[in-house]
């Protein structure tokens, strides 16, 4: 390298006027979208007095809220009901999802399109309608107010079938086939040679679902009866039945519940973002 | 080690027929190469005898046992694949133990294997990498050791040098030829080059629209083509073929000159007379054989020799002329060829037409 011959000219970027309208729209976007947010966070910090009082900072920031809800039973019973949901729910999906998308995106068998035609196709109906004929086979299976019941319409989902059957489609023949040689049975080479060649788009799918389920509202809400197998946001919103509305316990509760979906996305962004890509781009 | 036969062996996708039942016996030791151009069949054989594909028709026996419904883990064989298929999220040292997967022997046992074959291709430093941080070469090398680790009865390989840059393709041609040598294992190897073909093969077999056209050592197939095909895809560059037609035992070229045609008869009387490059060299016209002269259009350097291409009434036309002599550009040139060099075909049947 020759010494001197290359200094580093630190050049002004231009500002376009393009970019300018850009940033404030980006700016408006974040800020709507913070709002509530830093509203949340100011809320669980006041006291019931200070609740309608809409400073963001506020007057005299007390953490008896955090208290009171991290020792009140319900609220942890909740929040380990909601692990339990999410995280089964996501091994389930990680490992269905994946064995129907790779059994259809690699092995050729009569009915296959008729098959996968049929699971895309329940990705149209929407989950209001699917409430119903749910209710009435948890009911008619004893389903009702259980983990099961709550669990069971999400232990597999279209969208990640598709999504895996997409990916898996992206994986050479020649590796499947090398390991057949090689005297491995199918589920090995599934789980031992094809599954380590898609973790980003598992890594996505995990997380999709578990923060789809850590959020899951609707149907849990309509499963359950018993307040000790509420999920935390069912459990949450209990709060504004019960005993008139307590603002300052709901975004208590709301901002600790938010916590795990935040760690989640600071840690695995990188694996969000680039799922999201893949799956854009492998068609 | 073993041997393998291929009997009537026939492949079908829905109606079209892409193998029509060829026959083969390959020798135990044998390294036996399926070349010719691309769909011709030849990797779908391939794929037939390691059980990756089902079989239509016909039979293949390995060592004697007939394969047809086995699953290709129970034939004893081991691949070798153009893109190296080796596992990219396990270590070299994994994906080679990959192919003791179904051995019972002792862990301690296997890494003494594998580290054994390492040795072999000089991959003990490269044990504990993963794949990525491996070249080209040194990859295709981990496929081999993930085939060689088994000790099978056979190796196939499905063109497992087309991913290779020219220089490190010559030089694994070489290592798998020394390989070969070492272990004696049936090697059956699919490619599209002729050069690897030719200097790989004890045996080639030319493959063309899912028919086996000839089958013969490297050096039958360069000296006694049977046809057209065969004759102009083995050897580089490729057997120049003038058309002429036949008349009182010589044969008059359609670009002028006659050359007198040593055979009984011929079907029709429209025919191709061969030559190949290196054996058409500068000369003065006079003796007995093919001279064709025309005007030198393209001059190719390589050194040893200088390949000279004379358009001659509308024909291109590939000589060799010694490594130092460069004829210029737009020159005059005459070019011979003697009579035991020349190669005649029928023009309809594309057949060869005797044996020189």
């Amino acid at each position: 390298m020759k010494a001197a011959a290359s200094i580093p000219v630190l050049a002004m970027p231009k500002v376009r006027p393009g970019r300018i309208i850009a940033w404030t729209l980006l700016f408006i976007g974040g800020i709507i979208m913070v709002t509530p947010l830093l509203f949340m966070l100011s809320t669980s910090l006041k006291d019931a007095s200070q609740v309608y009082d809409l400073r963001v900072i506020p007057e005299a920031p007390t953490l008896d809220n955090y208290i009171e809800i991290l020792g009140d039973g319900r609220f942890t019973r909740w929040l380990i009901n909601s692990t339990i949901v999410a995280v089964i729910v996501t091994l389930s999906n990680v490992f269905f999802d994946s064995l129907v998308g790779y059994t259809l995106a690699k092995f050729r068998f009569r009915g296959r399109y008729i098959v996968f035609i049929a699971i895309l196709s329940t990705l149209m109906i929407p989950t209001e309608m699917l409430v119903l004929p749910w209710y009435l086979m948890a009911s008619q299976f004893g389903w009702l107010d259980s983990y099961w019941g709550i669990m069971f319409p999400g232990m597999m989902t279209a969208f990640g079938t598709f999504l895996m059957k997409q990916f898996f489609e992206g994986v050479p023949d020649d590796f499947l086939e090398a390991a057949r040689i090689d005297g491995l049975n199918e589920f090995t080479i599934w789980w031992k040679i094809a599954m380590p060649l898609v973790t980003p788009a598992l890594s996505a799918l995990a997380i999709f679902t578990f923060l789809g389920n850590w959020t899951a509202f609707f149907w849990p809400l309509i499963v359950t009866t018993s307040a000790e197998l509420y999920t935390l946001p069912v459990g949450l919103s209990s709060f504004a039945v019960e005993q008139s509305i307590q603002w300052e316990k709901i975004m208590t509760g709301a901002s600790i519940a938010t916590l795990p979906t935040l760690i989640i996305f600071l840690f695995l962004q990188r694996y969000i973002v680039r799922g999201v890509m893949l799956a854009g781009l492998k068609g | 080690m073993a041997t393998i036969e291929l009997e009537r062996l026939v492949k079908r996708y829905g109606p079209a027929t892409v193998v029509h039942g060829i026959d083969l016996s390959i020798q135990d030791g044998e390294f036996v190469v399926l070349v010719g151009p691309s769909g011709c069949g030849k990797s779908t054989t391939l794929r037939m005898i390691a059980g990756l594909e089902e079989i239509s028709d016909g039979t293949v026996r390995i060592d004697g046992r007939v394969v047809n419904d086995l699953q290709p883990k129970d034939r004893n064989i081991a691949m070798v694949f153009q893109n190296y298929a080796i596992y990219p999220h396990v270590t070299v040292a994994d994906n080679i133990a990959f192919g003791l997967y179904r051995s019972k022997l002792s862990q301690s046992e296997k890494r003494r294997r594998v580290e054994q074959v390492a040795e072999t291709l000089g991959l003990t430093h490269l044990l504990e990498r993963r794949p990525a941080a491996l070249s080209g070469g040194q990859r295709q090398r981990v496929a081999i050791g993930r085939a060689m680790v088994r000790d099978p009865a056979a190796f196939l390989f499905d063109e497992p040098l087309s991913n290779l840059d020219a220089q490190l393709r010559t030089q694994m041609r070489i290592e798998i030829k020394r390989l070969h040598h070492r272990l004696a294992t049936t090697s059956v190897f699919v490619t599209h080059d002729q050069v690897e073909a030719m200097t790989m093969a004890d045996r080639i077999v030319v493959m063309r629209e899912g028919r086996i056209l000839q089958v013969g050592t490297p050096l039958e197939l360069y000296e006694n083509p049977v046809d057209v095909f065969t004759a102009s895809f083995i050897g580089s560059p490729t057997m120049n073929l003038l058309p002429g037609s036949l008349k009182d035992g010589a044969a008059t070229l359609s670009l002028g000159g006659t050359v007198r045609a040593p055979f009984a008869s011929a079907t029709s009387s429209e025919i191709l007379v061969g030559a190949r490059p290196h054996d058409l060299v500068p000369s003065e016209a006079g003796s007995e054989g093919l001279t064709v002269s025309g005007t030198v259009a393209v001059v190719e350097t390589l050194g040893s020799e200088t390949l000279v291409h004379i358009e001659s009434a509308g024909q291109t036309i590939i000589g060799s002329a010694p490594g130092r002599q460069i004829p210029r550009i737009g020159e005059q040139l005459t070019l011979h060829a003697p009579m035991e060099k020349l190669y005649y075909f029928d023009k309809a049947t594309e057949k060869a037409l005797a044996a020189r």
